[in-house]
């Protein structure tokens, strides 16, 4: 007797690891390969849809690589001015309270343009969450220097790599947002390993329970690699994120609710 | 359903107003000659009374943003600033014009450009009618010339703002802003529990998700989107253009003025027809729409047209463009935070017109 697999054998609902979210589109991604915001998308696709919040939730997307959003995710969202979603956020949260609003945004648009906005949504203690994607880089303009770009970092405007003196330094917005009372929930995760993606996705669970509290901002920092504006492969993007991008910005949570061990 | 009378500042005039009107929401940031307007909100506890949210922002472009926010969801907000503010807030604007949301700006003019003065200008004329921020658009601009109007251009810019999806901007001065006058004030309404089919409230039920943008990466597509847009502008010349008329009927001469200037010229037209000159006076209420149609046939029937605004000339630009080269039309105006006298304006009218007959 010759064995056969039989896919009907294996097709079973006990079966299953992995699918898609139904939030997700049948939308092709603008990210490029390789790039960590796809994961991160679909992390917070597979969030809302499973802590039912698909009902409720606004979210606001950027002006950068993650400007078309909106259009990968079967949820309510409005898509605002580059660095202004916090302020947009806002907006919403104030008058529809009940709803769970959330911001993605990257580097440039979070920690350049839109500084004043983000200090100040979550010093106000906005009950909001934004997600923040740092690659170091300007992405979507074609690999530009970024307020978070490390030292020594070469990009389109700083070719010879970024010079602290002439060019300052990155910016840790993060770790600012930790020391304002405004935040409720403040950490920096990853997606570059399999472990790294069920950490952060564990982080932003947490981050969207804790809204309905209304206790505070939550900002989740999720370091990326770039391989377009890094001008690498994404094995290569990876391992020079290991090795340059985590010794700058160390994973982990900077604020975490009073008596609460978030340790992961 | 009895008006009430009292005597307020047309900035707290318009303030009060927006509560009774059942505003859902207001962002702002302090400038002069306007803050009364958030300070009145948050005096009366606008919350407490109607469940209108009051937020102090960061900035004028934080304020913009949450308007385009609360307007996303459908929500009447609203958002007031100066001159200098204004400009600070275009880039919303245009963005709102874009994602064609419902809102309401106030701009409490004064003298310009760069921080200017705090006294009363009507320079930011070519800002509020033009468009103002990047892109093909217009808002509609409302101008008031009393407290009264003040409190009432509150509802009608929210009526305007939603029937046509665009943000309503009123272009007010420091002088409406400052000064004191009766006001008839309506009952208070209730905020709108309803929702618009288009807003982002969370999808709810419904089959699709609702996207609030202004970005289209497909040329095709944003070129029909700006044809649209233009069509909605075409409605609106057609239907929203207001004006009052003040002695034009057997008028020679025609003042057209707005706001601050309007109230000047009227007594100007007293004065002018105390010593035999025939002058009446246009006054566009809608800057945007403007009343270019009624300006048009005036001229036909007047000897010369004069625009008086306190502005270097700017308005006078549409007004010659109304009148299509069939009277001779003039500009003065005073600047700097000066407001003209009733007189100084008859002297005007008196050289480049009546002298030289």
């Amino acid at each position: 007797m010759e064995e056969t697999c039989n896919m009907q054998e294996i097709v079973k609902p006990e079966n299953l690891v992995y699918k898609k979210s139904s939030l997700l589109l049948d939308k092709t991604f603008t990210y490029c390969p390789g790039c960590g915001h796809g994961t991160v998308t679909r992390i917070l696709a597979e969030l809302i849809e499973e802590l039912g919040l698909q009902k409720q939730t606004v979210g606001v997307s950027p002006v950068g690589c993650s400007v078309l959003l909106y259009a990968f995710m079967d949820i309510d969202f409005q898509q605002a001015a580059h660095g202004r979603a916090p302020a947009v956020a806002t907006g919403i949260k104030r008058l529809l309270p009940d709803r769970f609003v959330f911001t993605y945004q990257g580097d440039g648009d979070l920690a350049a343009i839109g500084t004043s906005e983000t200090i100040h949504a979550c010093n106000r203690g906005e009950n909001i969450l934004i997600i923040y994607i740092n690659n170091g880089i300007y992405g979507m303009t074609g690999g530009q220097m970024a307020p978070t770009t490390i030292p020594g970092m070469k990009s389109s405007t700083s070719p010879r790599g970024r010079n602290v003196q002439t060019m300052g330094y990155p910016l840790k917005i993060t770790d600012i947002a930790a020391t304002l009372p405004g935040t409720y929930y403040v950490t920096r995760q990853s997606v570059h390993t399999p472990a790294a993606v069920r950490k952060t996705k564990k982080a932003m669970r947490r981050a969207m329970e804790y809204q309905s509290l209304n206790r505070g901002l939550c900002f989740i920092e999720i370091v990326s690699n770039c391989p377009s504006g890094w001008k690498m492969t994404p094995v290569e993007s990876i391992k020079w994120m290991e090795e340059n991008m985590l010794p700058y910005y160390p994973l982990g949570d900077l604020k975490t609710p009073a008596g609460e061990n978030t340790n992961q | 359903m009895e008006r009430e009378l009292k005597l307020m500042k047309g900035n707290e005039a318009m303030a009060e107003a927006a509560i009774r009107a059942g505003v859902d929401g207001y962002f702002g940031y302090p400038i002069t000659p306007q803050s009364e307007i958030m300070e009145y909100l948050m005096k009366t506890d606008s919350f407490s009374r109607s469940g209108m949210v009051t937020l102090q922002a960061e900035s004028e472009i934080a304020a913009i943003n949450m308007v385009y926010g609360g307007a996303g969801c459908g929500k009447k907000v609203m958002t007031s600033s100066s001159s200098p503010g204004i400009s600070l807030k275009q880039e919303g604007i245009s963005y709102m014009a874009g994602a064609e949301l419902p809102c309401l700006i106030v701009n409490v003019a004064r003298g310009g450009p760069g921080l200017g003065t705090i006294q009363p200008a009507q320079a930011d004329y070519f800002q509020s009618v033009k468009g103002g921020g990047h892109g093909d658009y217009h808002l509609m601009v409302l101008a008031p010339a009393s407290v009264q109007e003040m409190a009432d251009f509150v509802e009608l810019g929210f009526d305007l703002a939603f029937k046509y999806r665009n943000p309503v901007l009123v272009l007010s001065d420091g002088a409406i802003g400052q000064m004191m006058e009766k006001v008839y004030l309506n009952p208070q309404k209730p905020r709108s529990p309803e929702t618009e089919p288009w807003a982002t409230v969370g999808k709810g039920s419904r089959a699709k998700s609702n996207i609030i943008t202004s970005v289209d990466l497909d040329p095709d597509s944003q070129e029909r989107f700006n044809l649209k847009l233009v069509e909605k502008y075409d409605l609106i010349k057609q239907h929203e253009v207001r004006f009052e008329e003040y002695l034009c009927t057997d008028a020679d001469y025609l003042f057209v003025a707005y706001g601050t200037s309007a109230r000047i010229c009227k007594k100007s037209v007293q004065i002018a027809r105390s010593i035999g000159i025939k002058a009446g006076l246009l006054r566009p209420i809608t800057l945007f729409p403007f009343p270019s149609a009624k300006i048009n046939e005036l001229a036909g029937r007047v000897k010369g047209i004069l625009s008086v605004e306190m502005s270097a000339g700017q308005m006078v630009e549409d007004v010659a463009l109304a009148v299509n080269g069939q009277k001779p039309v003039k500009h003065f105006g005073r600047m700097g935070g000066i407001v003209a006298t009733p007189e100084e304006v008859v002297e005007k009218l008196k050289i480049f017109f009546t002298e030289q007959n």
